[in-house]
């Protein structure tokens, strides 16, 4: 019986849109995300299993066939892919690890536009200049109050991660920002 | 004449910079007049031959404009715009006119021409520097009801603005190579050096228009040009470079280590109609690589009697209302000058067609060339000459005139006064920047000295002697910086011509000569605060040698001052009392900000509903509809009961409670926190972390978890799962997530780092129902796939791994209510659904759902505690009656050495306990002191208090836990707790008062 | 706002990102529970609070999320040098030349 039912999924920012000058704000889509720990040892074998390289150097990311990985800490990294869930990869890994599903944890909203760096900028304190934080680039940090992973996709696209309740904030923060001009 | 300038009668054919064919509109205390584009308030009332614009501070004496920029103290005015939008304390002279631009003097009552307030002038003599903390000692009652009432009714300047502000604020983190502070000379030359070298530079001036000191010195030539014309060209070539940004009427105002520089722009003040869309004000939180201060100077007034009346002002002002504005500030100009630069400002008022009545200087040579060029003008020099006061009220009208060292006084008729006593160099940026100044025997003025950041100061502020050096300066900081900044980039010398036919040379410190000394008269030092030469040698004729305590004292250079104008003139005065050299008295210390700055600049963004997040769980919109009340947790939303047509909040509660006891209830504790711990000593370290055993945890079963922190008081609570050999599902307090996971991260980095387990947040991966009472196994099966619910499969404290309606399920039997109960966790995502589809079903058994308020009282019926409610930080497991889940046979756990503090092992220590009220009614007060004797006399020994209270009608009655002194060794007893409205009779009883034998007390 | 350097992200990060986690170099004694009330208490209630140069713990929170030592001069409010958690205290002669080095 249960297994006929079927319920909605829905987007911690179903509806959300802004189109300012020089910037917009987009809702990324649902993607299977993992947040992935291990020491340095099994760097290579799960980068086999997982089918990218997982950075090693700070404020990088590699991206192979659709699946991102980005470094966060020096045992950890961020796993992105809208197509193929990463766990799936890792479930008969010898290497030690430690694997967690945040899929639902985080969302993601794409600042694209030329003018997406000072948008960030008025609630991140980083130096987000091209050559501080070039394409590729991510970290976490904070964005007005609340915490995000800041990753640049394009010379001119971010993506903000952040945690699902803190979502509609950050946009909003954006949204008021972006009326400020970009 | 033109028609705009026919309204105008100071505006002068032919002078300045603005176009006479752009007339704007505006109004001064409920008067129209006319302006030209591109004035200021200051320059466009001069232009009305207005020079009365407020009354000061303390004695509301008549004042005018004294300077031309940011540094002015009197002309602050009241600017509205609509009801809303009033600011006090605005600078006529930096405030920008613009069509409708409504303004109003300040510190008058009822007019500015006849103000009532005036009686502290006359009474002054009473009002002397720290009159307050003299006079308001006795008797001290009065101050309460007398004093203070009236002295914060007199006090403060400006009118607040009464309704909320509808502006909107931003904000920038910025970072550069080189950041320039000011657009003048040697701004624009760094700004210029820097960017052509390859760096990013921000440059910023305050004024609408770059050039600083260049809009007056109209023989200023740079790079063969007429140096404004310069100063523009290079503001615009700068601007169009990529690296480059040029922030005009942007302040920077505070300066913080590691070169971390606050920049006010302001953005539409100046403006006829601003575009809603628009920031009013962009504050700016720039990080440079570099700084180049390029600050200038500020000039001197002269002190001397009545030296504050309207139509007395600095000689470089009256020169920029000239030279830039076209405004001709009088028609009989006197000039009191110790400086050279005064002679510039004569000479152009006289060309613009001013008689200039006289001359004063107080030095006894001057440079022939400037005396030649006053003989062929026809100006009489008196060199050797003081003005000792001013007369006139409302506007000078007279100027006295004797020499120096004494001698026959000469009144000559004026109606307007310059003066200049010489340019000190702006250093406040400088010294926020914590370099240390010194002292300039020569200049007589404090330069910049030992630099404390990356940054370096260049022209005017820096001293430099003319104007070439102040552009060579600039440029060398500005290539120098660049350099310093990217070592690699490859420096593009510049070299620019500059010459100015003007000198600055000469100088006065304090008080200008006075043989009249010993009258009652007022020479101000700090026009802004009232402060006056007497009052400073009062200061220290009572004992306050420091610099600082004069300060205080005096209030000089206090405020939004902060020692513009009166800084030095102070000191001197201050020295010359103290009979001690100037460098050796000091300096008071230059505080951010250096004009004042908006509340809505500082708070930018973060206002209403961007003031702090608002976290809302998945469910929320699912809340809202069924009407929920919601109560703030920490930034979640919760809903906190669900009341139906007609219900209080109490007949809510109750219907919860007993609906979930006899039926079925469903409960929102999504923002419960979760943490994943993996790895292959997962189990070790939760065994260090809890104090319950943790090793023998079988996977799939479940166990409630207390944390110490290594003091020995409980810290957290929450239950854990095992969901593999090798993974965790542990849960926090709402409010405890954060600093629970910063707990265990610390110890696990810091002090177990060689443990092979790793910890994730996923507080915010699963959305959580709680099902609870007796029908929650009956509702939640049709949505259950691939689990068993019976007992035996699924045991009460148990998990596992499933499907809710095809998405996937961690279940947890267990309960917070003391009942059969489930915690369903589904991906955040689905939350939603998954509780509108429970929820039909729950409605369908006659459940209901139920909000924090019940979870409270569900959980009081049956003593289990929350942490943060129950506990205060200073309660032990053993005093919460949780001994059980200390783990006895542990050799070690976090808080293991602490619990056995002697204070804590100790008898005497604070238990909790049940209460049940004895009338069978009264709820508690939660808080509420405990007394066993009610009947002992103030200050009663109070041995508790009532940590959790509720109705409860399961139980029939009032129901409460308290932390009692010896509390378990009391049970029976009666204690008394005093109320508002009398003192209750309770019994202690133990915390238990549902259902005593309830398989979910087996924990 | 300072700039902080952390050593795990090998660059200097804004003050923000990180929280300060008490006095470093204070290790959790392996035999904690036989400790008498009078190490108990050193260990646990008693700091340092010198005027100069102190040992301190900082947390990246906001960045990778790790702990860090660090050698502060509370006068100046200037960092010496910022190291892992878990090593040595730095020499700090050392590390003065080694921060004037990265300056330039």
């Amino acid at each position: 019986m249960a297994e006929a039912m079927t319920i909605e999924r829905r987007h911690p920012l179903a509806g959300h849109v802004f189109a300012g000058t020089g910037v917009a704000l987009t809702p990324a889509h649902a993607a299977f995300r993992t947040s992935l720990r291990c020491p340095s040892a099994s760097v290579p074998g799960l980068s086999d299993a997982l089918g990218v390289a997982l950075p090693r150097t700070p404020k990088t990311s590699v991206t192979e066939k659709g699946r991102s990985a980005l470094w966060l800490g020096p045992d950890e990294w961020l796993l992105i892919d809208e197509k193929t869930d990463p766990m799936a990869d890792l479930g008969g890994i010898d290497a030690l690890h430690a694997a967690v599903d945040i899929s639902h944890r985080n969302t993601a909203i794409l600042v694209s536009g030329p003018g997406a760096a000072d948008v960030i900028n008025a609630g991140c304190p980083q130096d987000l200049s091209m050559e501080a934080f070039g394409t590729g680039a991510c970290s976490r940090t904070i964005f007005g109050k609340a915490e995000i992973v800041l990753w640049r996709v394009k010379p001119s696209v971010f993506r903000i991660e952040v945690w699902r309740s803190f979502s509609d904030y950050v946009f909003g923060y954006l949204a008021e920002a972006a009326r400020d001009g970009g | 004449m033109t028609a705009s300038t026919a309204t105008q009668p100071n505006r002068v054919d032919g002078a300045g910079r603005l176009t006479p064919a752009n007339p704007v509109r505006f109004s001064f205390d409920g008067d129209t007049y006319h302006g030209l584009a591109g004035d200021t308030l200051a320059s466009a009332l001069l232009a009305n031959d207005i020079h009365l614009v407020g009354r000061s501070f303390k004695y509301h004496r008549p004042r005018g404009i004294l300077t031309a920029g940011p540094e002015e103290p009197n002309a602050l005015v009241g600017i509205a715009r609509g009801a809303a939008r009033r600011q006090p304390n605005v600078r006529a002279t930096v405030q920008e006119i613009h069509d409708g631009l409504d303004a109003t003097s300040q510190n008058r009552w009822p007019s500015l021409t006849a103000d009532v307030g005036e009686v502290n002038d006359w009474m002054s003599p009473v009002f002397a520097a720290g009159f307050y903390y003299k006079t308001f000692m006795w008797p001290k009652k009065a101050w309460d009801t007398v004093y203070e009432p009236i002295i914060r009714r007199a006090a403060g300047l400006g009118v607040a603005p009464d309704q909320p502000d509808p502006d909107r604020y931003a904000a920038r983190y910025a970072h550069c190579d080189v950041l320039v502070c000011g657009g003048g000379a040697a701004g624009l030359s760094a700004a210029l050096a820097a960017a052509e070298s390859g760096a990013s530079v921000i440059v910023c001036d305050e004024r609408a228009a770059p050039g600083g000191a260049l809009a007056f010195e109209t023989d200023a030539r740079i790079d063969g040009q007429d140096g404004h014309r310069w100063a523009t060209e290079t503001a615009a070539k700068l601007a169009a470079m990529d690296n480059v940004r040029v922030l005009p009427r942007t302040t920077a105002f505070g300066y913080y280590a590691q070169n971390f520089v606050a920049l006010a722009e302001r953005l539409t003040d100046h403006l006829d109609e601003p575009a809603p869309s628009m920031a009013r004000e962009r504050l700016w939180q720039v990080r440079a690589k570099r700084v180049v201060i390029a600050t200038g100077a500020i000039e001197r007034h002269m002190v001397f009697a009545n030296n504050d009346r309207p139509g007395i002002m600095l000689a470089s002002a009256a020169r920029h209302y000239l030279n830039h504005y076209g405004v001709l500030i009088g028609r009989t100009v006197g000039v009191y000058t110790a400086n050279d630069s005064a002679y510039a400002a004569a000479f152009d008022l006289k060309r613009a067609g001013a008689d200039i009545a006289v001359i004063a200087d107080i030095r006894d040579t001057v440079d022939p060339a400037l005396l030649e060029e006053a003989g062929r003008l026809g100006i009489r020099v008196l060199t050797h000459h003081a003005v000792v006061a001013a007369g006139g009220k409302l506007r000078v009208s007279s100027i006295v005139v004797r020499p120096c060292r004494g001698g026959s006084r000469q009144v000559i008729p004026v109606d307007a006064l310059i003066m200049s006593a010489g340019w000190t160099p702006s250093v406040h940026l400088f010294s926020q920047s914590r370099g240390k100044l010194r002292f300039d025997e020569d200049g007589r003025r404090f330069l910049p000295g030992e630099y404390a950041q990356d940054c370096a100061s260049a022209g005017a502020c820096n001293g430099a002697a003319n104007l070439a050096a102040t552009v060579e300066e600039g440029l060398a900081a500005g290539e120098a910086a660049a350099k310093a900044a990217r070592p690699k980039a490859t420096a593009k010398p510049l070299s620019i011509k500059a010459e100015s036919g003007g000198s600055w040379d000469g100088l006065m410190l304090g008080a200008g000569p006075n043989p009249e000394a010993g009258k009652v008269v007022k020479a101000f030092v700090d026009f802004q605060n009232d402060v006056t030469e007497k009052d400073i040698r009062l200061a220290v004729r009572e004992g306050f040698h420091s610099i600082e305590h004069v300060k205080r004292f005096t209030t000089n250079g206090m405020a939004t001052d902060q020692g513009k104008l009166s800084n030095m003139h102070g000191l001197a005065i201050a020295a010359e009392a103290l009979d001690r050299p100037i460098p050796e008295v000091g300096l008071t210390t230059f505080r951010a900000p250096y004009t004042p700055v908006t509340f809505g600049t500082i708070v930018g963004h973060g206002r209403g509903a961007l003031f702090d997040p608002t976290r809302r769980t998945p469910m929320h919109e699912s809340h809202e509809r069924a009407g929920a009340v919601f109560e703030d947790v920490g930034q979640w939303k919760r809903p906190w009961y669900y009341p139906r047509a007609g219900e209080d909040m109490a007949a809510a509660v109750n219907r919860e409670c007993v609906t979930v006891r006899k039926s079925v209830g469903m409960f929102d504790a999504s923002t419960l926190g979760k943490i994943e711990v993996v790895g292959p000593d997962a189990a070790a370290f939760l065994h260090l972390i809890y104090t319950n055993p943790f090793m023998k945890l079988g996977v799939g079963r479940l166990r409630y978890g207390i944390m110490c922190r290594e003091d020995g008081f409980i810290y957290d609570d929450g239950v854990v799962g095992r969901i593999a050999e090798d993974r965790f599902h542990v849960t926090t307090t709402t409010g405890g997530a954060p600093r629970v996971l910063n707990h265990m991260e610390d110890y696990l980095q810091t002090e177990f780092p060689e443990m092979k387990v790793w910890l994730t947040s996923t507080s915010e991966q699963w959305a959580v129902i709680a099902l609870q009472g007796p029908k929650a196994a009956e509702v939640l099966a049709p949505f259950v796939g691939g689990l068993d619910l019976s007992k035996e499969a699924l045991p009460f404290m148990s998990v596992a791994e499933g499907t809710f309606a095809g998405v996937p399920m961690r279940l947890f039997r267990m309960s917070f209510a003391g009942e059969d109960g489930f915690e369903i966790n589904v991906p955040g995502d689905y939350g939603r659904a998954a509780w509108d589809a429970l929820h039909d079903k729950v409605a369908e058994a006659g459940g209901c759902a139920y909000g924090t308020e019940t979870m409270h009282v569900l959980r009081a019926e049956k003593g289990y505690i929350i942490v943060g409610q129950d506990t205060d930080g200073t309660v032990t497991p053993h005093d919460a009656g949780l001994s059980w889940a200390v783990g006895k046979a542990k050799d070690d756990f976090v808080g293991i050495r602490g619990l056995k503090r002697p204070d804590l092992a100790g008898g005497g220590r604070r238990q909790l306990v049940g209460l049940r009220s004895k009338d069978g009614s009264t709820v508690l007060d939660e808080g509420a002191q405990i007394v066993a004797d009610p009947n002992q006399p103030p200050p009663m020994d109070m041995i508790g208090w009532v940590s959790s209270s509720y109705w409860s009608d399961n139980c029939g009655g009032p129901i409460a836990m308290a932390l009692v002194e010896g509390g378990f060794d009391r049970m029976g007893e009666t204690l008394y707790v005093p109320m508002p409205d009398g003192v209750v009779e309770v019994e202690v009883r133990d915390t238990n008062f549902w259902n005593p034998d309830a398989e979910s007390d087996n924990g | 706002m300072l700039l902080i350097h952390c050593p795990y992200c090998e660059e200097a990060r804004p003050e923000i990102e990180f929280r300060h986690a008490g006095e470093a170099h204070i290790a959790r004694p392996a035999d904690i529970a036989s400790l008498t009330d009078e190490e108990f208490s050193r260990f646990f209630f008693y700091r340092d609070n010198p005027k100069g140069i102190t040992f301190e713990r900082w947390r990246h929170l906001h960045g990778c999320a790790r702990f860090f030592n660090a050698a502060r001069d509370t006068v100046t409010d200037k960092f010496l040098v910022t190291y892992p958690a878990g090593e040595a205290k730095p020499d700090l002669v050392e590390a003065a030349n080694e921060n004037a080095k990265g300056a330039t």
